[in-house]
């Protein structure tokens, strides 16, 4: 059985994939196709290298920097967790 | 050929590029076909599957919103899928960022992602603190939220985009909102 040349993933597919990759949750061919653009797309690999910046950012954000509203989130998840 | 392609991507432009890639692959596995079948055959039998990949590829590509949700990037950041070279391609680059990572919490930066996070909706902010800030698991986001792992997924990439294009607004134009 032949193998068919696999489309290319142009750059506004790759950008809504972006969180799969990291948690990888992309299908092997799709995580193919996704590495192999980056691989020559310069400015893919800058804007997934941003991304990725702001998420270990938030990371480093301190929880009572966030506003009200954002801490009341957190209060109503622990809220609803048994401790861990 | 391309009657053949056209029978399965309506699509005209596409379904050329379906043949010409058709012929690429027959040319470069002529010495692969065995005679099983007649060439004719084994050469419709490459379009198909040429057709049939380019097919889903662009169901994929080209249907970036789930029904009744936004893509995570404004489609007015890409070339259209017509575009004769570059479809679906960045049509406004994204810029090299002059701050470094460690900075970004220094100066006016730390308030631009406060803001972003404050405007992003609900359920999107509540995922992107859960998990970015607090580093919750996703299992139990999901049992918090009462949402899908899938649908968390989502979520958390939307708020993400935003937070990302938050900051990437504030480098180019200076707007802190």
């Amino acid at each position: 059985m032949m193998d068919s040349p696999l489309p290319e993933m142009p750059c506004q597919a790759l950008v809504e994939l972006i969180t799969d990759y990291l948690e990888d949750r992309l299908s092997p061919g799709d995580r193919r196709r996704f590495e192999a653009h980056l691989a020559d797309c310069e400015l893919c690999r800058m804007y997934v290298d941003q991304f990725r910046q702001i998420v270990r950012t938030l990371g480093r954000l301190p929880a009572e920097s966030l506003s009200g509203e954002a801490q009341a989130a957190l209060v109503a998840a622990f809220g609803g967790l048994s401790r861990r | 050929m391309l009657r053949l392609a056209l029978s399965r991507i309506d699509n005209r432009a596409i379904a050329e590029e379906v043949v010409q890639e058709s012929w690429l692959t027959v040319l470069r596995s002529l010495d692969k076909f065995e005679r099983r079948s007649s060439l004719r055959s084994w050469v419709l039998g490459i379009v198909v599957n040429v057709a049939r990949s380019r097919a889903r590829a662009e169901r994929r590509t080209l249907t970036f919103r789930h029904p009744g949700d936004d893509a995570a990037v404004d489609p007015s950041r890409f070339l259209p899928a017509d575009h004769p070279r570059w479809p679906h391609h960045w049509a406004v680059d994204p810029i090299p960022w002059p701050t470094p990572e460690q900075q970004l919490l220094a100066g006016e930066t730390h308030q631009v992602i406060l803001d972003a996070i404050g405007a992003l909706p609900d359920t999107q902010r509540e995922v992107l603190v859960l998990r970015d800030v607090e580093g919750l698991s996703t299992d139990d986001i999901c049992k918090v939220l009462g949402v899908t792992d899938t649908h968390q997924r989502v979520l958390l990439h939307r708020a993400r985009s935003r937070v990302r294009h938050a900051i990437e607004r504030y480098f180019a134009t200076g707007k802190k909102r």
